[in-house]
């Protein structure tokens, strides 16, 4: 087998024990602390934030635009239309600013 | 026997519903999909490589740092553990959404977390929160073809992926930031949004800046969610039992 193979191989598993692993070692315990439900409930926003806000670093004004977009489209609209918005003004402005 | 026909006529439009939520997903997943099957190709995989890495890994950030490094040469067991590092944040999101679905059958809770990703985490927590329970059928429903057309669309941007003409106009490098940050302003409802968001925003920043990629993700995940566990528990919401 190819060296490609087992990389993808190891990176499944590696993958899998993460998506497994915090269910199997919380679970083991009977209470949850105020305190860890409080980190719990703020898990999603923080890992999702920490995947846009570096890429701030290397936006220009298309990018930027987008963005703009998305978050004033996120506060009426759903994931879909805001998506779409962010994408179209993207792209135009990538016509004009590159 | 009547009692088993709703309960499978109810499984059944839990499913659909699932599935209707799960369209969104697909198709702003789909020009990844593509994409990440075109650069695999272009970084030295083959089209059989890539419909594996997709069908098996299932995680498309962790995918692209994959064979962004394959094709840099960087030594096997560190692109393992970048996929690693970038794949991290699932053990938060285990660990949330183990509370919800405890009650399933061991084989479909070990499906239910092989399906476990950003967006299928978060509509099945917004599901929860709003007081629903999180039926296999449902968890199913909202998953299942996300993996099916991501695991297609790879292969099909593996074959045809060089057809890609201009990448650059088309934003497609830039489609994945838009929609995360659409899934970040889903949750600003919930108690501590803007310092965690914040704390998360200015950690992943350093760490990029210093300690590099892919660290910047659980680097900043750790800050964001260290915070809301130090902020006194009355202030998070939770905890306020009279």
């Amino acid at each position: 087998m190819s060296t490609t193979f087992w990389i993808i191989i190891a990176g499944a598993v590696a993958t899998y024990l993460t998506r497994i692993g915090g269910h199997l070692v919380i679970s083991r315990f009977d209470n949850i602390h105020p305190r860890v439900e409080a980190g719990l409930n703020a898990v999603p926003a923080a890992v999702l934030t920490t995947l846009v806000a570096p890429e701030l670093l290397n936006a220009g004004p298309a990018e930027w635009a987008a963005l703009v977009v998305t978050a004033v489209v996120s506060l009426r609209g759903g994931l879909m239309s805001m998506f779409l918005a962010g994408a179209a003004v993207l792209i135009v402005a990538r016509q004009f600013v590159g | 026997m009547s009692a088993e026909v709703i309960s499978e006529s109810r499984a059944k439009s839990d499913f659909w519903q699932g599935v209707r939520l799960s369209m969104p997903v697909v198709v702003a997943s789909a020009p990844f999909a593509v994409l990440f099957g075109a650069l695999a190709v272009d970084n030295g995989f083959s089209v059989l490589e890539a419909f594996l890495m997709s069908a098996l890994v299932f995680g498309g950030a962790s995918q692209m740092v994959g064979i962004q490094l394959f094709g840099q040469h960087v030594a096997p067991w560190l692109i393992v553990l970048s996929i690693f590092a970038v794949n991290f944040r699932h053990v938060l999101y285990s660990a949330g959404i183990g509370r919800r679905i405890a009650h399933w059958p061991i084989i479909q809770q070990a499906l239910g977390y092989f399906i476990l990703t950003d967006p299928q985490f978060a509509v099945a927590e917004a599901r929860a929160a709003s007081g629903r329970t999180v039926g296999f059928a449902w968890y199913l429903g909202l998953g299942l073809p996300v993996y099916v057309f991501w695991v297609i669309e790879s292969a099909l941007g593996a074959v045809f992926g060089k057809l890609i003409p201009d990448t650059h106009a088309l934003g497609i490098d830039f489609l994945l930031p838009i929609y995360f940050l659409g899934l970040v302003m889903g949750f600003r409802k919930r108690p501590l949004w803007l310092p965690v968001v914040v704390a998360s925003a200015a950690a992943s920043i350093i760490a990029y800046k210093t300690v590099g990629s892919p660290w910047h993700v659980s680097i900043g995940a750790i800050a964001g969610v260290l915070l809301a566990v130090i902020l006194p528990p009355h202030h998070s919401g939770v905890g306020e039992r009279p």
